[in-house]
């Protein structure tokens, strides 16, 4: 009786007995958020000091914040304290066994979107052998990016490995103050993707297929650094097409370009989290902080996003305008269906003189879904010369969706140049019945409006993904007339 | 001479309100029929039931193509047995691609039929040969289908589809719409050229000036969602001549 008492008691306090020592050498640690949780996650990663008090400084400046409510969004609020802010990746014991174990809908759904077999598994999170033949595929590419002095590795690797890089940029484009899920990110985060692009270099491939290959489970608060030193340049693919198996709910990621004089970055995302189900049940939530700096004189940041997946979407890639002759771009096709709610955009920040930025968002609302962009383009005093054009349209499916635009336009210097073009259509019913007396089905017929309509921004996208975010536009609308 | 299209007693009302009362009319396998009537009469109705237009509901009667009930199939079934609507009012697809929509609309055909798909240069080389029969000028095919489309270019449009479609059966609401004197020459040359034995034309006018270019075997004339007079091409001539009223008047005595 009192020995199961002292067990009871012990479990209950077994975080506290052993100071976070042991939580260290556990696997995950209990659900639950303070300063011990945070030194016991950058203990686990074997961090230099410095960042150490990053976290916790970003921690008891979380503490301070209220979570932003002006998003056109809602939500159940989340329990920070019942969140688990470290957990190990899965054993393989947990693991699916075999294809045949894993629900045959997202098999089905791997297949429309032409997932090759061999990816399907580790997609599914299928306990596969470690030597699958991507490994040397990966080396392959290690290679030649390490012979070009390229840096791409895990973040906890760069923060080991290169800790005078991270100091330098971490938290330089987005502060440790900046919002309440980027702060929170900041205190939490597990891990996620360096890039250092040398002087010069043109990163001699896309950084997405050795992405696509390598991934491992990120987890919920992951961060990612990209910088392109002087006159280099670099394309970045985030995320895949197919949908990723995540247990998590609240997704805050926060990642930070630097782009120095004469580079170029380009970012490419897909995003097709889980959405929930058709009341909306169990999706992603995704407070994701994008931005980057055009730190130097030439500089151009471009971002281009497809977000199909999660059941919210609260993300504004932006660009800091800050060199002369900067440039800056976004180019968006955000999809909710059924319950889902996006609210997504941009802001392009105009510093330096003679910057240009480029806003082209394509929303698409269907089911009951809602919509919103949400852009500002703010021209500071000193922005001799800037400009902006930005277009916006929405495409609604049926009656019980909506789509929303709030675009903030602030400008302080007078020579500047501001274009601001917004359309709203429907996908009209003589529309699909003129495609269908041609033969063609409804779904079809709605699928080929979409892409019409994305066109412009699926361009932008390298052409392996643009042809899979096609793929993965007509699925993620299955259903969505009818 | 073999049935292609029949129908019986046919009656289609939108909004609980009837709009073909009874309609009976039979096109044989490479006839040309006009039908005419007054606003209202209910041709265009016809067309869209034909083709299998949700917002009308058959209350009676039967639809049989090549001895088919016509009804029971959805509009994309129907269009590809060879089922052709030229629209009165074709519709904008901004964004949408003309020679990606005639691809698909063309491979859906072909693929229902047991052909292999053609691919986007073989298309491109019948779609020049259609075009250069219609007087079409090829910038046409990179346009948002039927975007910015003056009234005539959408007509030419429609006859493009139609030619590239090789349909069985060509229904063409009031393609003359619209139109003026060389637009609805060019457009009468395109459907004269399709014309065949194995290929019916239903043309669904209000005035008998089409007539003169696209010549009938029939002509029908509507009243009230009923056929009420059928003739050959002098039936068009002599309404042209007393009007509407004529018929209705003829009708109700």
């Amino acid at each position: 009786m009192s020995s199961e008492a002292n067990d009871i008691d012990r479990l209950v306090n077994r975080r506290y007995e052993h100071g976070f020592v042991t939580d260290i050498e556990s696997e995950s640690l209990p659900p639950g958020l303070d300063e011990g949780v945070i030194r016991a996650i950058s203990a686990r990663k074997n961090e230099p000091e410095f960042m150490l008090e990053w976290r916790l400084k970003a921690y008891r400046h979380w503490l301070t914040l209220n979570e932003p409510n002006w998003a056109h969004v809602s939500y159940t609020p989340i329990d920070y304290q019942e969140i688990s802010y470290f957990s190990a990746p899965k054993s393989d014991a947990d693991r699916p066994k075999s294809l045949d174990e894993v629900d045959p809908k997202l098999l089905e759904t791997y297949d429309k979107l032409g997932i090759p077999l061999h990816e399907r598994a580790r997609l599914a999170g299928v306990a596969v052998d470690a030597v699958f033949d991507s490994v040397s595929v990966a080396t392959t590419f290690k290679d030649k990016l390490s012979e070009a002095g390229v840096i791409f590795c895990p973040f906890s690797e760069a923060v080991v490995n290169h800790p005078e890089l991270v100091r330098k940029y971490l938290g330089s484009v987005v502060p440790y103050r900046d919002n309440f899920f980027a702060t929170l990110n900041t205190a939490v985060f597990s891990d996620g993707s360096f890039v250092y692009i040398p002087k010069g270099v043109r990163c001699p491939m896309e950084l997405s297929t050795y992405f696509r290959i390598n991934a491992a489970n990120t987890g919920q608060f992951e961060r990612t650094l990209i910088i392109a030193d002087e006159g280099s340049y670099v394309s970045y693919l985030e995320g895949c097409t197919a949908p990723m198996r995540d247990e998590n709910q609240l997704h805050a990621a926060v990642v930070e370009l630097v782009a120095l004089k004469d580079a170029e970055i380009k970012y490419s995302t897909v995003q097709n989290w889980y959405p929930g189900d058709e009341e909306g049940k169990g999706g992603i939530f995704n407070f994701v902080t994008k931005r980057g700096d055009c730190r130097g004189d030439n500089a151009k940041i471009s971002w281009t996003q497809v977000e199909t997946g999660s059941a919210i979407t609260w993300k504004y890639p932006s660009c800091i305008l800050r060199g002369d002759n900067s440039v800056g771009e976004f180019y968006s096709v955000a999809v909710a269906n059924n319950m889902q709610q996006a609210d997504t955009g941009t802001k392009m920040i105009h510093i330096g003189k003679n910057t240009k930025s480029t806003i082209v968002s394509k929303g698409i609302s269907a089911g009951k879904a809602q919509n919103a962009y949400r852009g500002l383009v703010r021209v500071m005093p000193q922005a001799a010369n800037a400009r902006n054009h930005t277009q916006c349209d929405s495409l609604l499916i049926g009656k019980q969706c909506g789509a929303h635009t709030f675009p903030y336009i602030e400008t302080r210097n007078s020579s500047a140049q501001i274009e601001h073009e917004a359309t709203t259509s429907k996908i009209s019913a003589d529309q699909l019945f003129y495609c269908r007396q041609r033969g063609i089905s409804e779904e079809d017929a709605v699928n080929m409006i979409v892409n019409g309509f994305c066109k412009e921004v699926f361009k932008e996208l390298p052409m392996e993904f643009a042809v899979e975010a096609q793929a993965l536009l007509n699925v993620s609308l299955e259903g969505a007339v009818g | 001479m073999s049935i292609m299209l029949e129908i019986e007693n046919l009656q289609a009302s939108i909004d609980d309100t009837p709009i073909l009362r009874g309609l009976s009319l039979k096109v044989g396998a490479g006839e040309v029929h006009a039908i005419m009537g007054p606003n209202g009469s209910g041709k265009s109705t016809l067309a869209q039931v034909i083709a299998g237009h949700e917002d009308y509901r058959v209350t009676d009667g039967s639809v049989l193509f090549d001895g088919e009930n016509l009804l029971d199939l959805a509009p994309e079934e129907r269009a590809r047995k060879g089922i052709f609507l030229g629209f009165q009012y074709p519709v904008e697809i901004p964004g949408v691609n003309n020679a990606y929509l005639l691809k698909a609309a063309v491979n859906a055909r072909r693929t229902y039929q047991g052909q292999d798909e053609i691919d986007a240069f073989e298309f491109l080389k019948l779609a020049r040969e259609k075009m250069s029969l219609l007087d079409m000028d090829p910038g046409f095919l990179n346009r948002g289908v039927n975007e910015g489309f003056s009234g005539g270019e959408k007509k030419r449009n429609e006859i493009l589809q139609m030619a590239l479609l090789e349909p069985r059966l060509a229904i063409l609401d009031e393609t003359d719409s619209g139109l003026d004197i060389d637009a609805l020459k060019a457009v009468a040359k395109g459907v004269n050229a399709l014309r065949d034995p194995q290929r019916s034309i239903v043309l669904v006018t209000h005035y008998q000036r089409l007539l003169d270019y696209i010549v009938p075997d029939y002509v029908h004339v509507l009243s009230k969602g009923r056929i009420v007079r059928s003739g050959d091409k002098s039936l068009a001539l002599e309404l042209e001549a007393r009007g509407y009223d004529w018929v209705q008047e003829a009708v109700s005595a």
